[in-house]
């Protein structure tokens, strides 16, 4: 059975109002934009890298709670990180939010973001919480791609 | 509120043409109505301009089409086909006569609304357009009434000029005939809108188009539900609408067009069933509507609108209006009171749809904590970005009525956005 509270957890709420590392960035080395055209869903991200490692990242753009939430969290979650590391942290909560409730998660390799386990149990919302990180991927192939989550 | 007057308990419902509108006897024909969707919560579908439920009879026409009668039609000697095509045709001509169409020919089976436009474009538009013509649709048109103008326009080097509309939702119709040029060739605009709820003064509309000598397609998906419609009343061109949701099944749906404007048009697709006679010179083509339904269609669909559309005339209309207007009347004042809430789209003339946004939540949250309280809406753009734009909105939060919908539901409704503002305010 799934809850509200499962989905809306505290710290996802408290990220979508209060959305960390939201601001422009005029000087990245690459930007990317998101969209999900179901919700109506955009953000815009913007990623800076050297030596193989994201120095800072950022974003901008509109959406719901849970997509918001997921972007405010992915910048904190991959900042200092190397490309791979980011990749790899990618993969997990890809698989974490498209699993079955209650499949083992690394808590380790995900940390804060376990906080969208509960997402998975909401399959319209799947696209919410991916949309930032898919938009990262196509943010660190190339510059100013558009990704869609359809 | 509705008349609840108990009719005779012996009658099935919508038998007797003369018995009062009863909102709690109509919902027995639909037992999807009655489950728990969520724990402890019951389903209260809100829901319907996406697609309405099916009584039981349109079901049970489609159960009883492939267990007894299923074979080809227009094909067979055998009796299987007469009746499959006795019940194809059947179908045909209680449409005709639920639009009050002149003849039954006039009704051409597509898959639905969207196909219906499709159909006009490819068999009217290319046929007729020429670079420079112009086809005029409104500001809150649904996307499929928007791209294949848009296609054909990129086709054929046409102009698409649009009616604006107001901040109620309401078309600005005093600049409709500065749109009515000479190289106009189309007016193609929606009857009730998707996404607003807005009823258009179509008969105006065609009015003023026919006064300069420009055909009108209405697109009738959102209105048929509600109202009846009389096309020749209208003095339509074109008329358009999508059985499933008219309470009949997905994949089936209609073209009304003036038989003079059918005729004239060329065919959509090639194929069996729409041809005279072919050989590998020339190919003759039927006659309409069979010109336009190439392949084997969609049989069962349409006998089971065909069903649908019996059922739903048999109700007492007017009784079905009074229900439906006083629904959206207690759904607008009671959203109103909940705070935060404005609602999209407040045109005086409005039918079966609220279209709201909540400040600080975003649409699509709205749908997800309503859905856990049991209530089904839809959130997004509803196919109608250019409404959404002009509302400054990336989205809204969609409640949209049935005939089978109860006050009770909307007190469902409102508790939930209540939920809503627990969770995000």
């Amino acid at each position: 059975m799934s809850d509200l509270r499962d989905l809306y957890q505290e710290v996802i709420l408290d990220h979508s109002k209060k959305p960390r590392n939201y601001r422009r960035m005029e000087d990245s080395c690459s930007r990317a934009e998101g969209f999900n055209p179901l919700c109506g869903d955009q953000l815009v991200l913007f990623v800076k890298v050297a030596s193989g490692i994201i120095q800072d990242i950022s974003f901008e753009g509109s959406g719901c709670a849970i997509s918001k939430a997921s972007a405010s969290m992915m910048t904190g979650a991959v900042k200092g990180k190397t490309l791979e590391e980011a990749d790899r942290v990618f993969e997990h909560f890809h698989k974490m939010v498209t699993g079955q409730p209650g499949d083992p998660f690394d808590a380790e390799i995900l940390g804060k973001l376990a906080v969208f386990s509960g997402v998975c149990e909401f399959p319209a919302r799947v696209k919410c919480a991916s949309l930032a990180w898919h938009t990262l991927k196509a943010a660190l192939k190339g510059e100013g791609q558009q990704v869609t989550t359809e | 509120m509705s008349t609840l007057v108990k009719a005779s308990a012996a009658s099935a419902p919508g038998a007797d043409p003369a018995a009062p509108f009863d909102v709690e006897r109509v919902r027995k024909d639909f037992p999807i109505l009655d489950q728990e969707i969520h724990h402890g919560k019951h389903l209260v579908y809100l829901d319907n301009a996406a697609t309405s439920q099916k009584p039981q009879v349109v079901m049970d026409a489609l159960g009883r089409y492939y267990g007894a009668d299923n074979a080809n039609v227009h094909r067979g000697v055998h009796r299987l086909s007469e009746r499959a095509t006795e019940a194809y045709e059947g179908a045909r001509r209680r449409i005709r006569q639920f639009l009050n169409a002149g003849e039954d020919r006039e009704i051409v089976f597509v898959r639905g609304t969207t196909e219906a436009i499709n159909l006009v474009a490819h068999g009217w538009g290319r046929r007729f357009f020429k670079a420079g013509d112009r086809v005029v649709v409104s500001e809150m048109e649904h996307h499929s009434n928007i791209v294949p103008w848009q296609m054909l326009r990129d086709e054929l080097g046409i102009e698409l000029a649009v009616i604006p509309m107001d901040d109620e939702g309401q078309l600005e119709l005093e600049g409709l005939e500065e749109l009515l040029t000479a190289r106009t060739k189309l007016v193609s605009v929606v009857h009730v809108s998707n996404a607003l709820g807005t009823v258009n003064p179509v008969e105006r509309i065609v009015q003023l188009a026919h006064a300069r000598g420009v055909p009108v397609l209405l697109d009738g998906a959102q209105a048929v539900p509600h109202i009846g419609v009389d096309v020749r009343a209208l003095d339509a061109d074109f008329y358009v609408f999508s059985g499933h949701k008219l309470f009949g099944p997905t994949g089936i749906g209609v073209l009304y067009g003036k038989a003079e404007r059918l005729e004239a048009m060329q065919p959509y697709q090639g194929g069996g069933d729409m041809i005279r006679s072919v050989t590998f010179e020339k190919t003759t083509y039927n006659v309409i509507p069979y010109k336009f339904e190439a392949g084997t269609p969609h049989i069962s669909g349409a006998i089971a609108l065909g069903e649908a559309i019996e059922w739903f005339r048999a109700l007492d209309l007017a009784g079905v209006e009074a229900h439906e207007r006083a629904l959206l009347e207690l759904a607008t004042r009671r959203l109103r009171e909940v705070p935060g809430v404005r609602i999209v789209g407040t045109a005086r003339e409005k039918l079966g749809v609220v279209s709201f946004v909540m400040e600080g939540v975003h649409p699509h949250d709205i749908g997800t904590v309503l859905d856990l309280e049991g209530v089904a809406i839809r959130t997004g753009h509803h196919c109608a970005q250019p409404v959404m734009q002009h509302f400054k909105v990336p989205a809204t939060a969609r409640a949209s009525f049935a005939l089978y919908n109860t006050a009770s539901e909307i007190d469902a409704l409102v508790a939930a956005l209540a939920k809503v503002r627990e969770v995000f305010c």
